[in-house]
């Protein structure tokens, strides 16, 4: 990964009808990375890829392509192919030629679109589909002719829209894989839509969490775990306990009534605030060594862990641990402080979805 | 104890299984009222036709029928018929193909809507229709009334073959109009999409693309157009005068003078055009549906 | 902006195409001379006179009960038979699709020959009743193909889910499968109705010296000259349905109104 800038979304606002779908979206993808929009349905990362791949005029805003405005270019002159939700492969030509469409509209010798055709299917590991139709494949193969059908042009950037999406669930895992692999092999810029967290999470660079057609936080797969921005990202990733808080001062937050320390500093003395711990951040011991004391309610076996839920002073507390405690039984809750992740509080639903943090 | 116990299984499953059955036949059930009505009224009149094609009035076999299609007057009607029928045809196909994109691409996607506009003519009777055609097409009618306005050279086309030619084109454009949108509805737009990503032009995607995906609706179209077309002799009456004969006029003169196997024989000579157009049709229609008829 | 107007444009010509006829018909009803092809004047006449014309009410009250009730028949048998094809394996309801599209494909004037021949055979005097068997013939595919594709989006987990619930069959068939394809239905009946009120060339083979209906009176009269009369009644049809639809349509988008806007 290099620090270019390949593409640069620029104050980008698309609306279809009275229904504003992105509203002033910055965005830069660096060339050689795997970005993820991450998002649930209706949060404009489909869009925002149709604007990249050219299916899509923005409102307002420019796209900046290597330095070049291509925001009004067509799609079909832009030097980047899409993998679509659906395939979207021609039924009526066989896997070749389906493979060698774009080849062959660019002009390329016999012999060119010929070796680029083995290449490609022995790239995704389906060498001798030459001449099957593509109604004759499963899902999962008709995906592989997709993505071949698309990287023949060696495209800058691959744009993939939840390609993912229609496989079931060992396909999908043995798919991530083979992406990360592509992407290496291929050396270039892979920008994926999901709305899989943990998709997102395996495979990408970066992840650009995405809500109601705003950014809400953009970083490394750690980053968005560990420290996500705002009470939206730490619910939509993983587990969590969020919990409305006051910062007492300093590295001091009082949680239900109870001091706990913490590390962040800067967010003023007696704010309220949100505090995310996750589940497998609480280390329950003895009563008298935690620092609030609990009861355990519920107990689920999860295979790598067991997953329990402890009330204490008025809310239950999601805890996953290795260590059992029956349910019933007394615990105490030790939280490390650099476990606590604390977060700015949105004073309105609509900043809570407004709340851009870089 | 253990095998009684088995039995018991068994046979407490069997009801099981023979509802299930009962219940899938039940369903089939509903088919046979319209399955002995089609064997009825569809396959034994068929069969009646080639019976007295094949007959003489005592009942014995002959060709002398079909054989008829070679008189002067029955071949001319024929090719006439055909020559027709193929002018009409390909100009539906030219006038429906861009009504059918422009349909698809309008923001109205409301199916019914567009249906009921090329349907709602069909409220106003056939036969009026076309003889209110007579009333534009005449020599004092309303398009050289117009023309004249204008002080354009007017036309004659009344009573000659270009008035049916746009008979047919007016009564059968909707059968063509429909097949090719209701394809062109169903294709994927990701599909046309995924064309363009990989550098194909408007055109190049229209070619490779759009036109061969569309095809079964042409050839549903060209079909529903083309039989009635070489089959009419309402239109070829109403706009061609008493001069022009086409092959459906013959064969309505034979029924109507009750020369009921000269009739027949001459129709089986025509349903070897729409036999040959049912083939194609259905080596087209692969999922066997036939839904791009209507 | 260009393509749109030319869109538009040729849009436009189409309909205009279509349409120039019907309203050459409804200013004909209007026209004080009985002859087509000269203008006499603004009249009311031809619509007074029109209910005192016993042979064109006979041939409209024929027309129509023979529209409603093939067109009806035909909804119960195609419905059915649409129902019962979308539950059988692939190869018989191909070879069953490709019968129904028979009397679509095949000539009128083949379809009213076979069903003459077969009506004479019989020895099944031509009339009333071998126009409405015709017409339930021809109307069946045009149910069928409308009911069809309602049947295929349907999910079928909806119906076994009401039996599940303790739904009979029968209960579940009218509580749940039938509202969902009721649109098609009604527009496989409605199609069906127009289909057979438009019908010229096999009614005019299989109707027999006593009765008319409208397509045949009028064919009739094409030579001696059409009677005004049937004009103004062709056009009260015409606007009857306009208004109908244009009644529906306005219904529809009432109701769709509040979801477009989410």
């Amino acid at each position: 990964m290099t620090d270019n800038k390949l593409i640069d979304l620029v104050n980008i606002t698309k609306s279809f009808g009275d229904t504003v779908v992105l509203d002033e979206l910055n965005l830069y993808i660096r060339e050689n990375e795997f970005l993820t929009l991450l998002g649930p349905s209706g949060c404009g990362k489909t869009t925002t890829l149709r604007i990249i791949g050219g299916f899509e005029t923005p409102n307002k805003g420019q796209v900046i392509f290597e330095g070049k405005d291509i925001t009004k270019l067509p799609s079909n002159e832009r030097q980047l192919n899409t993998v679509f939700q659906k395939y979207a492969l021609f039924n009526h030509m066989t896997i070749s030629e389906n493979i060698a469409f774009g080849l062959k509209i660019k002009k390329k010798s016999k012999i060119y679109i010929q070796d680029k055709i083995k290449y490609a299917l022995k790239l995704v590991n389906l060498d001798g589909f030459e001449n099957r139709m593509p109604d004759s494949l499963s899902g999962g193969q008709q995906q592989r002719i997709a993505i071949a059908r698309a990287i023949v042009n060696e495209p800058k950037v691959l744009l993939l829209d939840e390609p993912l999406g229609a496989l079931d669930l060992k396909l999908r895992q043995d798919m991530q894989y083979e992406l990360i692999r592509l992407k290496n092999e291929l050396g270039i810029t892979f920008v994926y839509v999901t709305h899989d967290q943990e998709e997102a999470l395996t495979m990408s660079d970066t992840i650009v969490v995405m809500n109601q057609g705003y950014i809400q936080q953009v970083g490394t797969p750690e980053d968005i775990y560990n420290e996500p921005k705002n009470a939206f990202v730490a619910d939509f990733i993983g587990d969590s306990n969020i919990i409305p808080s006051l910062m007492v001062e300093d590295k001091l937050v009082n949680i239900l009534g109870v001091n706990f320390p913490c590390v962040d500093i800067g967010f003023g003395r007696n704010k309220p605030v949100d505090v995310v711990i996750r589940p497998e951040d609480i280390d329950l011991v003895k009563p008298e060594h935690g620092i609030v004391t609990g009861r355990v309610t519920s107990l689920l076996f999860k295979g790598v862990h067991y997953e329990m839920e402890v009330t204490a002073n008025g809310r239950e507390w999601l805890v996953h641990s290795t260590d059992l405690f029956p349910v019933g039984s007394e615990v105490g809750i030790h939280v490390d402080p650099y476990d606590i992740q604390i977060m700015n509080k949105p004073e309105s639903e609509d900043e809570e979805a407004a709340l851009i943090v870089e | 104890m253990a095998v009684s116990d088995k039995f018991k299984q068994l046979t407490e499953k069997k009801p099981e299984i023979g509802l299930l059955f009962s219940r899938v036949n039940k369903v089939k059930w509903l088919s046979f009222p319209y399955i002995l009505w089609m064997i009825g009224f569809i396959l034994i009149p068929l069969i009646m036709i080639l019976y007295y094609g094949l007959t003489n009035g005592e009942n014995s076999f002959t060709f002398e029928n079909i054989s008829l299609i070679a008189n002067p007057v029955n071949r001319g009607a024929l090719l006439l018929a055909l020559e027709l029928s193929v002018f009409s045809t390909l100009i539906c196909l030219l006038l429906a193909y861009p009504l059918a994109i422009i349909l698809n691409n309008t923001k109205l996607k409301s199916n019914s809507f567009i249906v009921l506009i090329i349907i709602l003519p069909m409220w106003m009777n056939f036969l009026l229709r076309t003889i209110a055609w007579q009333n534009i097409l005449e020599r004092t009618g309303v398009l050289n009334t117009i023309l004249n306005f204008l002080h354009l050279p007017t036309l004659n086309i009344i009573n000659t073959p270009a008035a049916i030619i746009l008979g047919m084109v007016y009564n059968f454009l909707p059968f063509m109009v429909l097949p090719i949108y209701n394809v062109l509805i169903k294709i994927d737009k990701d599909v046309v999409n995924a064309a363009r990503d990989l550098g194909a032009n408007g055109g190049q995607t229209f070619l490779k693309i759009i036109l061969p995906l569309s095809l079964p609706g042409v050839i549903s179209g060209i079909t529903m157009v083309f039989v009635p077309s070489l089959t009419t002799f309402v239109i070829s009456t109403i706009l061609g005068g008493s001069k022009i004969v086409l092959i459906g006029n013959v064969i309505e003169q034979q029924f109507r003078l009750g020369n009921w196997n000269t009739g027949s024989g001459l129709s089986l000579v025509l349903m070897v055009f729409i036999l040959f157009s049912m083939a194609i049709i259905s080596k087209y229609d692969k999922e066997g549906e036939g839904s791009n008829i209507w | 902006m260009v393509k749109k107007f030319f869109s538009r444009f040729y849009i436009g010509i189409i309909l205009l195409f279509l349409y120039a006829p019907i309203v050459i018909l409804i200013v004909l009803s209007f026209n004080a001379s009985k002859s087509r092809s000269k203008w006499g004047g603004f009249t009311f006449k031809w619509y007074h006179e029109l209910f005192q014309n016993e042979d064109i009410m006979a041939a409209l009250t024929t027309t129509l009960i023979i529209a409603f009730t093939s067109a009806l028949i035909a909804t119960l048998l195609g419905t059915a038979a649409a129902i019962a094809m979308n539950s059988m394996k692939k190869t018989p309801r191909t070879i069953l699709l490709a019968i129904t599209n028979v009397p679509m494909l095949n000539a009128d004037i083949v379809t009213g020959i076979s069903l003459m021949l077969i009506f004479v055979a019989l020895n099944f005097t031509l009339g009333f009743t071998s126009v409405l068997l015709a017409h339930i013939t021809f109307n069946i595919p045009y149910v069928i193909l409308s009911v069809m594709p309602k049947l295929k989006q349907l999910n079928s987990h909806t119906f076994e889910a009401a039996q599940d619930l303790g739904a009979s069959p029968l209960y579940a068939f009218f509580k749940v499968i039938l509202p969902d394809i009721f649109p098609g239905v009604l527009s496989g009946f409605f199609l069906a109705f127009t289909m057979s009120l438009d019908d010229f060339v096999i009614t005019h083979f299989t109707k027999g010296p006593e009765i008319n209906t409208l397509s045949t009176k009028i064919y009739t009269e094409v030579r001696k000259g059409i009677k005004p009369e049937i004009y103004a009644l062709s056009t009260i049809m015409f606007v009857t349905v306009l208004l109908l639809l244009i009644f529906i349509n306005r219904r529809k988008a009432d109701k769709n109104a509040p979801i477009r806007k989410v």
